[in-house]
Parts: structure tokens; C-alpha cells; sequence
């Protein structure tokens, strides 16, 4: 049997190819962004499966259903808050009858390391009432995931496969079986299936209730959950969800016996094998990471005297993911001794902008804008730029959701507060910021809204935008905004000043303004660069647009200037000299061992 | 037998990289081994950490315990103090002694030497000034690899090719560079008392 080294993300990703997916689709976050990312590399080398990126978490999900109403497998995958965003597609996809595999493969975030709460989307796969494979390791991500396309089909629903960050970013041996083809192109011969028109959605809704008794079920009798009892020890059992099972198997040998034990890697949660366990054991500790799901329903179902412990009763900390170290303490062993040494005290390192980086020249411009215009409000959003309300920046006072810097500015502003400016990133603004800011458009809002456009998805490792960055212009002037008001700047250190005089200007205009400041981000060019420098060493055939095609440095801004100030042939126009800068599409990502590892 | 290994630095140096040269042989080798990484926000110039765990046995856990690692391999010398409470007992710390000056409150590199050298089981190595004579200033990761060899459970052979197959991509000279910094930080430690313990 072929072996591979993979990490979480790219186990559940190879476990689709394996599985016969035809069409994988994704909003890049971490820790999910390496399932596609492998995606992508696969369909460089091989051709197929097609892998794509999408404007945000709830395309994806909906491109993926159209590969399923086509009758073809399709994998969508999405950080735990990205769901929030996909959740309409995904409630709704749980009442469809379909007639081929849609995997879910979503990445929790437990301790938050880069994300802004620490959701648990197994509450997501039991609220749409869909089944949910939780894997342990990278080989059960490989395993299940392929798994999850069978149970979709038999059952003909959405499956949801939940990694954490842990197992997504750990990597280690996995063993691969045998590649499934794919399916062939056929429409669902079920219309009623697929339009959830009130008559149609009522029988669907009540007959997903009646199948859950199936699924609980097959949950009873499958190979991922599983019981072993102990007869002689009653004190304790213990239940591990996913990867606690690790953390529990790290300390047995210091537990010193092996209690009755119910491991769970597939929900809804199978009720019977809890019961058993349950009568067998005083008290029942229950390991899982993130929020307690189980523990919640266990004490819905159990006699009031059994004892149950968990993140809800204190033997594990409400917040913050398992490890090792809290698995140990709630079972009750004393802490290994660490390293006697003190080492004093010790400054933090946060993370921080890039040298450089042209968020930190945007964020001057707009300080400076913002001197003397007394109190202001500046709401931002999601991205490196999100750095920026750490010192030495202090520039930005909000971080919520995708895009909720505009429909912010745009209602502080129309609840009386003067000036308000928003700060996005392109990727951002492209993945939920149009639509509030055709909000503000509607209204010529009096806001301001900064783009910064760096031509990437920097925090998740420099994808490419969905569009080439030089489209920004005409998309926020097809939204409504008055070209007067649109400028499009050069984020150059040497730009600040001018940058703040026409943010200036703006902030003092009585309606809604834009201001796009553009500059690649250096980490995206390094790794550009040095992409196409491979392929010119591997002797490939050039990229469509040479390096030395593009306007020097020096000669940006003024092409820039005249853009913003539609003295350009070029403005309005998508041939503008900018698009030179910006390659197309079709370049070698970098696969080395850093690349990777983003 | 079991190595934990925790290997740390700052965003951008390379962290993962020394990782990848050590499971690599360890592979080779045929040891189980596990590497938790960290992507993301932290990448952005904050410290970062990988653990590396290797066994003669399948590995449970992902993570280290507390007080489980025999080894914390560290690129820059702040970042290899603070994460003491992973080291075990009589563990040992080889941290690199260059800074990476991008906070404003780094303390003064003197003490900062002077409290790593106080450490019991601490080795420091000037691995950016052997990176450097080596030929190329990021060979720094590669100079930490060797200066960990003498605490791997791999045979030097294992090591080595597994350095060769990280740099054949790029070329001869790269590998040539690399290995002359792998056997400089082998040979530093030495000198700094940290021999064949396994």
C-alpha cells in the first residue's frame, strides 16, 4: 500500500481526490487553507480534480452543490467562521435529496491561534441535523473523508467532516488505498428534491427528522465509534471526541489503569453506546475539543445522579483547546516536572506587519489625514491589515466579521458620527465587502472607505485574488461609487504625503468616498518571483507577461495619478498600465517545504 | 525509545524548514514521527514553534506534554527561553545566540546570553556567524540541525542525505553550502560540551 506524508488538511484533501470528487471549491482561512491548497497543486500536476477558489465560504458551498446537482462529487472546504457565511447554503443543502457526494470539510480553530472565536462546527452538523465524521489523526482524515462521500450518498444528504487546528497542521504517515473513478455527468432525476418551495421543504424537513433515527444508527454500528467496557472498574468512564483521544492515549501509562472507554468520530451521537457506558460507570468524564456538545446532551440524557464531568463542570477549562496537559490534569494525574530553570522575564512577540509591508505606508497616510480632525472612528476587518491595531500602528478600532468594516462606517455614519473611515483588504472587500458597500453607495453614505489592495490573501499565504487587483477600480464604480470620489493610490512610502491630502479631502466630503491603495505585498512578490525564476530555470515557457513587461517602480504613481484623476486613456479600462504589473493567473506556486507550510 | 523535540523561533526564519530536515531522516530512518506546526497570524513575524515527536512506537498526541521535550532547538536565543515549561527535567536547550531585534523591550543580548549560559543543559551557538562563513546567512536552520545532531536517535548518514535532498533543488553549491553548515554546527556543539548522549 502506498504511504504519504501529509498533514491534516492534505489528508482530507487526497482522501476526496481518492473518493472520485470532481470539483473541490474554497474560501482560503486558516486552518483550512491547505486542503485546497493541495487541491490546486494536484490539478497543476494531474488535470483534475477541478479545484478553484471562491469569492467567499458560501460560493464555494454553492458551486459545490451545482457540481452535486450535475451528479458529480464534490468537496467544499472552509475555516469554522467561514461557515457562518456558507450556513444559508448549508442548513438548506440538509433538506435537498442528493443523488451524488458533498463533503463539508471544515477547520475549528480551538484556542483561536489566527481566528477571531473558537465556534464548534459539530453544533452546526447537529443544528442542520447532517452527519459528521470528527477524524483523530491525519489517517482518519484520509480515511474518513473518503467515507463521508459514500454516507452522503446512501444517505443523500451533506456530510460534515471537522477537523481542529491540531490535526490540520500536524503532519505524519498515512497509508492511501485504492482511487475511486469519478461519477458520471447527470442531472438529479428528482426535481421536487431540489426546490425548496414550502410544500416541497415541509415533507423534505419532516423526512430528515424521520431518517435520523438512521443515522443514529449507523452512528451505533460503525467502525469510528467504539466501546470497550471494563467490568471490573466502575469509577470512571471516559468519553474522547476526534483528537482528545491522542491527548487521553499520552497519558494512560501515568493513569495506571485503563477505565471503560467510548471514542466517537461520528455523529449524531449514537445514543446507545452512551447508555451502556453509562450504566456501566459512576461518573463519566467527556474529552473534546472546543465547545461541550456531547457533555451538553449527555446531561439531557442520563439520570440525574450520574456524574458528569467535563469543560462544563470545570474538570476541563471552558475555553481554549485540549491538550495533553488539561486531558492529564482532568484525569487526575499529578503535572510532569518541567525544566528547573527560571528563565526571568520574558518581553512577548506578537505578530506584526512585515518590514515594508505597504499596509504600514497606507496606515500612515490615513494617520496623518485623520491629525486634527478631532474625534474619528475607523472600523476595519479581516487580513495582516487587521495588525494594524497593535502598536506601533493603533490605526484601526474594529475587527468583527468578513466586510464588516463598511456596513459599520455606513451606520455609525448615519447615526450622526463624523468622520468614519473603514479599512478593508481587497480579498476581503471582494468576499463580503461589495454588497455593504453598494449599501453605502445607495445612500452616498458620508464614509470613507479605504481598500487596501496588496494584490494577495497575505494572511493565509499570498493566493491570488479572485480578480486581477486592476478590476478593483470598476467594480467599486460599478457599485455606485461617483468617480470623483474613487481614487485609486500607490501605497509607496514616498506617496504618504500626497495619499493623506486626498484622504484628507475625502474625509471632508459630505458623502460617500474610496479610496484604493495599491501595493503588491512583498511576501506575494518574493514568492512570485522566485516561482517564476524556477520555472525560467526549469526552461518553461515564459509566463504570459515577462517581468520586464512591467512599468518600473519610479513610474507607478504617476500612471497611478492618472488613473485616479481619469486623465488616463486608461482609466475606467481594464488595459490599464497596471495590469502588466499584475501577472495572470497561471504560475507555479511554490511546493517547497515553506510553501507548504503556510 | 522517544525523542521530543521543540523547535522555535520568529515568523520568517525558517522554523519549519529545520523541522522538515530533521523528520525527513527520521523517516528514512523508518521512526513514526508527527510534526505540529504553526500557520497563520503568528507567521506574521511572532515567535513560532513546531513539535516534532519521534518514536519506535505509533505516537498518540500531536503535542508535546509539559515538561516532555529531551530537546528545544531554538533560531534565536529569546525564543528558546520561553518554552522552558515544555523541557523535561534534564532536557537540553541549543538555541541559536543571534537576536531577532523587531520588539521594542528585547532585553540587552549580554544578560540575555549571560541567563542562557546559567542554565543547566543550555548550549548557545553562533549559528548566524557559522551560516554566514558557511556561505549563506540562511543556512542558519541547517547550522541548528547539526548542532541538534548529537541528540538525534539518526545515524550522521540519515542526516546528511536528508540535508542533500532538502537543497538538491537548488542546486549543487546550495547542497554543498548547507552540509559545510550542518557539520559547523555539529562540530560547535561539540565544543560546547553537548556530545552523543543517544
Amino acid at each position: 500500500m502506498p504511504h504519504r506524508i501529509l498533514l491534516g488538511d492534505e489528508a482530507v484533501a487526497l482522501g476526496a481526490i481518492h473518493a472520485g470528487i470532481t470539483s473541490a471549491y474554497a474560501y482560503p482561512g486558516t486552518p483550512s487553507t491547505e486542503i485546497l491548497e493541495f487541491l490546486l497543486d494536484h490539478h497543476r500536476r494531474h488535470g483534475h480534480p477541478h479545484a478553484a477558489w471562491s469569492a467567499n465560504e458560501k460560493t464555494a458551498y454553492e458551486e459545490a452543490l451545482g457540481a452535486v446537482f450535475a451528479g458529480r462529487r464534490a468537496l467544499v472546504s472552509m475555516k469554522h467562521v467561514g461557515l457562518n457565511v456558507a450556513a444559508d447554503a448549508f442548513v438548506n443543502s440538509a433538506l435537498l435529496g442528493l443523488h451524488a457526494g458533498l463533503v463539508l470539510a471544515v477547520a475549528d480553530d480551538p484556542g483561536m491561534h489566527s481566528s477571531q472565536n473558537e465556534q464548534d462546527s459539530r453544533f452546526y452538523a447537529d443544528f442542520a441535523r447532517v452527519p459528521c465524521l470528527e477524524p483523530a489523526d491525519q489517517q482518519e482524515a484520509y480515511d474518513m473523508t473518503r467515507e463521508a462521500f459514500d454516507r452522503s450518498e446512501t444517505f443523500g444528504l451533506p456530510v460534515m467532516v471537522r477537523l481542529v487546528t491540531r490535526l490540520a497542521h500536524s503532519r505524519t504517515d498515512v497509508t492511501l488505498g485504492e482511487p475511486r473513478g469519478e461519477n458520471p455527468v447527470a442531472k438529479s432525476p428528482d426535481r421536487a428534491a431540489w426546490i425548496l418551495l414550502p410544500a416541497n421543504a415541509r415533507r423534505r424537513w419532516a423526512s430528515l427528522l424521520e431518517r435520523h433515527r438512521d443515522f443514529v444508527a449507523w452512528s451505533e454500528s460503525c467502525r469510528w465509534n467504539h466501546l470497550t467496557l471494563d467490568m471490573s472498574r466502575r469509577e470512571l468512564g471516559v468519553i474522547t471526541c476526534g483528537i482528545a483521544r491522542n491527548y487521553y492515549a499520552e497519558n494512560l501509562d501515568d493513569l495506571g489503569w485503563v477505565p471503560s472507554h467510548l471514542h466517537l468520530g461520528a455523529y449524531p451521537i449514537p445514543v446507545a453506546l452512551v447508555r451502556r457506558l453509562a450504566e456501566h460507570c459512576e461518573r463519566i468524564l467527556v474529552l473534546e475539543d472546543g465547545q461541550p456538545l456531547v457533555e451538553r446532551e449527555l446531561r439531557g440524557l442520563l439520570p440525574g445522579e450520574r456524574l458528569i464531568s467535563g469543560r462544563m463542570s470545570g474538570e476541563l477549562p471552558a475555553t481554549g483547546e485540549l491538550t495533553p496537559d488539561n486531558v492529564r490534569a482532568a484525569l487526575g494525574i499529578a503535572p510532569r516536572s518541567s525544566h528547573p530553570f527560571d528563565p526571568g522575564t520574558l518581553p512577548a512577540r506578537p505578530p506584526q506587519l512585515c518590514q515594508g509591508c505597504p499596509h504600514g505606508h497606507a496606515f500612515h497616510a490615513l494617520q496623518q489625514a485623520l491629525a486634527g480632525e478631532g474625534t474619528h472612528m475607523v472600523t476595519s476587518d479581516i487580513g495582516c491589515y487587521t495588525l494594524g491595531a497593535l502598536p506601533p500602528w493603533n490605526a484601526i478600532e474594529s475587527c468583527v466579521c468578513m466586510g464588516a468594516s463598511i456596513g459599520m462606517a455606513k451606520g455609525a455614519a448615519e447615526a450622526g458620527f463624523r468622520p468614519v473611515v473603514a479599512v478593508i483588504g481587497d480579498s476581503t472587500f471582494l468576499h463580503s465587502g461589495m454588497p455593504a458597500l453598494l449599501d453605502a453607495a445607495a445612500a452616498d453614505t458620508p464614509m470613507t472607505l479605504l481598500i487596501l489592495d496588496n494584490e494577495a490573501t497575505a494572511m493565509t499565504g499570498g493566493q491570488d485574488p479572485l480578480v486581477p487587483s486592476s478590476r478593483l477600480y470598476e467594480i467599486v464604480l460599478g457599485l455606485g461609487v461617483k468617480p470623483a470620489h474613487l481614487h485609486v493610490v500607490d501605497a509607496h512610502p514616498r506617496q504618504v504625503d500626497a495619499n493623506a491630502a486626498i484622504l484628507k479631502r475625502e474625509l471632508r466630503h459630505a458623502g460617500l468616498s474610496v479610496v484604493i491603495a495599491v501595493r503588491e505585498c512583498k511576501e506575494a512578490a518574493r514568492r512570485r518571483n522566485r516561482a517564476r525564476a524556477r520555472e525560467h530555470a526549469a526552461g518553461a515557457r515564459a509566463p504570459a507577461v515577462a517581468l520586464a513587461s512591467a512599468p518600473a517602480e519610479d513610474a507607478l504613481p504617476a500612471i497611478l495619478d492618472e488613473i485616479a484623476t481619469g486623465t488616463s486613456p486608461a482609466a475606467g479600462d481594464c488595459a490599464c498600465g497596471r495590469v502588466s504589473r499584475f501577472l495572470p493567473d497561471p504560475y507555479e506556486r511554490p511546493r517547497d517545504e515553506e510553501g507548504a507550510a503556510r | 525509545m522517544k525523542t521530543d523535540i521543540l523547535l522555535c523561533g520568529v515568523g520568517g526564519q525558517g522554523v519549519l524548514s529545520m523541522a522538515a530536515i530533521i523528520g525527513r531522516a527520521a523517516i528514512a530512518e523508518d521512526h513514526f514521527a508527527k510534526q505540529s506546526e504553526v500557520h497563520g497570524m503568528a507567521q506574521r513575524g511572532g515567535g513560532v514553534q513546531a513539535h516534532l515527536r519521534l518514536s519506535d512506537r505509533p505516537i498518540a498526541s500531536d503535542l508535546i506534554p509539559l515538561g516532555g521535550a529531551h530537546l528545544i532547538l531554538s533560531m534565536e536565543p529569546l525564543e528558546g527561553l520561553r518554552h522552558l515549561h515544555h523541557l523535561a527535567p534534564e532536557g537540553v536547550l541549543i538555541t541559536a545566540a543571534e537576536p531577532v531585534l523587531n520588539i521594542a523591550d528585547y532585553p540587552a543580548l549580554d544578560e540575555l546570553h549571560a541567563r542562557i549560559r546559567r542554565m543547566p543543559g543550555a548550549v548557545l551557538i553562533e549559528a548566524g556567524r557559522l551560516a554566514a562563513d558557511a556561505g549563506d546567512p540562511q543556512a542558519l536552520n541547517t547550522v541548528m540541525v547539526g548542532a541538534a545532531s548529537h541528540r538525534l536517535p539518526m545515524a550522521m548518514a540519515s542526516l546528511e542525505r536528508a540535508v542533500r535532498e532538502m537543497f538538491s533543488a537548488k542546486g549543487e553549491a546550495v547542497v554543498a553550502t548547507n552540509l559545510t553548515a550542518f557539520h559547523a554546527g555539529r562540530a560547535a556543539a561539540e565544543a560546547a560540551g553537548l556530545v552523543g548522549a543517544r
